[in-house]
């Protein structure tokens, strides 16, 4: 019986045949924390007498989660990991660097790896052909000092994509649907590997956006095969040399097959309280928006800001809302400043702030009201996630966003993409 | 290993949102302050109302979202005795093991708020006192249970100076 991604990969990092459900120690290659979990793992392994740090080089603390600090006792927090990497040479990502895995897959992380991080959203690497999955601050604290950790080596779930998005639907709303389809406990400890033509079309920053909200349905890693567009990127990014293509066999044993045609997708949304409660943006006109948030790991990229421009061309925000945005890194900041796709947002009357999580995580820049709503293009949208259990959080691509941040209530793009596409309006091309 | 107390009951996908919210991130640092918000989004008055040794008691996807370690840490450092689901996040539940709390999958549905429990890890039951049931517990794997006898992860490489599971 041939192997998965997930079974070569650990097998390789343990330097022995494995198969599902089997427990291994396996050596990892990068390691991560950010401020919220890296003080923990910092104060976990000294109380252990552990505080060593195996592979400094590839060892990154990410300040990302409350960047800049709101309060002092974040401030102090964060001097717990600017001390650590002065005192073992661990890499430090500091404010306004960006979110921990866009940092990752833009500088770190290269395909057969392994990357364990203490954030859940760090199985986001896994579209590069890595194993990355996330874990908390003390297992990865072992892993910063040891260079290794204990696995299960999880079962995978094929999710099988073929046909093509329709204008103005696209890979967010293909990882809702999902999500919706098998729940947020459905591919619990689970992989789930991405394939199908639709995937082996996908860029990059789409397969990123797939793989970062595997989690979202339980799931241990988000994995997609390395091929020519993987390569790309990576010669893009400078590491063409670290390529390797890998792939599961044909014959390799799946627990579950899932099919999906993305030809019959529409924009989609998840709903307030869970991911997996979605429905489609056509049936949510209803819906008033007080704040729109586009950023995150999930859809924080050039290429979203891209998309959001294009809708916010020569428009402006409707009256009752606020947009907020947030480049995913500082490198994606740069991008959109030279290239005018900030200029066009602020235009529109968009508030940019720092690159980095943002509101995602309820800590600072963007705290809901009481009753409020946001329709947010981070991956979760739990009670109490956005600073306010009395808040309500729906989730959508980029263009349902911009678009809804016009109409100020939750609204279907389409009409108003493929007449866009129609005059090839970039960046919308690659999807007709 | 023997432990009573009563059940507190949750529904199904307690976040670690419920459990330990973003909005109280500064207070990662100062966990028994942390520990006295103790899943206050998802029941305000658990966390003054609970005593020392009584059961988070949940149906499906307890703990699911972040990877913090903090939300395990605060139930245990509240006193919480264990938390019984019908089933568990990935990350939390290793996360659970990790830092010496508890964490025991079992049908959960017919246990009512309130009700008296005993907890005998040996005989792998939860006996229910108040409605005289018994409910079997699905077993841990070996590495985990190796992982709760060292008292945690931390502890167990430090008493073995590497990983000594498999």
């Amino acid at each position: 019986m041939g192997k998965t991604i997930i079974e070569k990969i650990i097998g390789e990092h343990c330097q022995k045949n494995v198969k599902a459900g089997e427990f291994v120690v396996a050596d990892v290659d990068v390691t991560a924390v950010q401020d919220g979990t890296g003080p923990l793992t910092v104060q976990e392994i000294r109380k252990i007498n552990l505080e060593q740090v195996k592979n400094p080089e590839r060892t990154i603390l990410f300040i990302d989660h409350a960047a800049p600090s709101p309060r002092k006792e974040l401030s102090n927090a964060h001097k717990i990991l600017r001390d650590f990497a002065k005192k073992t040479g661990a890499i430090l990502s500091e404010v306004g660097e960006g979110v921990c895995h866009q940092r990752l897959v833009e500088d770190y992380v290269n395909p057969g790896e392994i990357l364990v991080g203490a954030d859940s959203h760090t199985c986001t690497s896994g579209a590069l052909g890595a194993f990355a999955t996330g874990m908390g601050s003390t297992d990865v604290g072992i892993a910063i000092a040891l260079g290794k950790v204990w696995l299960k080596v999880p079962e995978t779930f094929k999710v099988e994509v073929t046909g093509d998005f329709q204008p103005g639907v696209y890979a967010k709303d293909l990882i809702l649907h999902l999500i919706g389809l098998i729940g947020a406990d459905g591919a619990t400890y689970k992989a789930l590997e991405f394939t199908g033509d639709t995937i082996r079309k996908m860029p990059m920053t789409d397969r990123f956006c797939l793989s970062n909200m595997a989690v979202e349905a339980g799931g241990k890693a988000g994995i997609i095969a390395s091929d020519e567009i993987t390569r790309e990127y990576l010669e893009s990014r400078g590491r063409g040399d670290k390529f390797r293509l890998i792939e599961a066999d044909p014959d390799a044993e799946y627990e579950r097959v899932i099919q999906i045609d993305a030809s019959k997708l529409e924009p989609t949304v998840s709903c307030p309280h869970t991911v997996d409660n979605i429905a489609l943006a056509s049936e949510l006109k209803d819906i008033k928006v007080d704040q729109v948030f586009i950023g995150s790991c999930t859809n924080g990229r050039i290429e979203d800001l891209r998309i959001a421009a294009e809708i916010l061309k020569d428009k402006k925000v409707h009256k009752d809302v606020r947009l907020l945005v947030v480049p995913a890194s500082r490198e994606v900041f740069l991008q959109a400043t030279k290239e005018g796709t900030l200029e066009t947002l602020v235009e529109a009357g968009a508030a940019v702030n720092t690159p980095g999580c943002g509101p995602c995580v309820g800590v600072h820049a963007g705290i809901l009201g009481d009753d409020e709503v946001c329709l947010s293009t981070q991956n979760r949208n739990f009670q109490g996630r956005m600073g306010n259990p009395k808040g309500n959080i729906y989730l959508s691509s980029p263009a349902v966003a911009a678009y809804s941040a016009i109409t100020g209530v939750i609204s279907d793009p389409r009409n108003l993409l493929m007449a866009m596409a129609e005059q090839r309006v970039y960046p919308f091309e690659k999807y007709i | 290993m023997i432990k009573q107390g009563k059940a507190w009951k949750f529904g199904d996908n307690i976040s670690t949102d419920h459990i330990a919210p973003g909005r109280l991130f500064h207070l990662r640092t100062n966990l028994p302050e942390l520990a006295k918000h103790v899943l206050e989004d998802a029941d305000p008055e658990f966390a003054s109302k609970m005593s020392p040794d009584d059961f988070v008691v949940a149906g499906n996807n307890f703990g699911l979202g972040s990877s913090r370690e903090h939300a395990p840490q605060v139930l245990k450092i509240a006193g919480v005795n264990a938390v019984l689901a019908k089933s568990f996040a990935r990350i939390f539940f290793r996360n659970a093991i990790n830092i010496g709390l508890l964490v025991v999958e079992c049908d959960t549905d017919k246990i009512n708020q309130g009700d008296k429990l005993e907890l005998d890890l040996t005989a792998g039951i939860i006996k229910n006192k108040t409605q005289k049931t018994e409910i079997p517990m699905t077993p841990l794997p070996d590495v985990m249970v190796k992982i709760l006898n060292d008292g945690g992860l931390a502890k167990h490489i430090e008493k073995h100076g590497d990983f000594q599971l498999v």
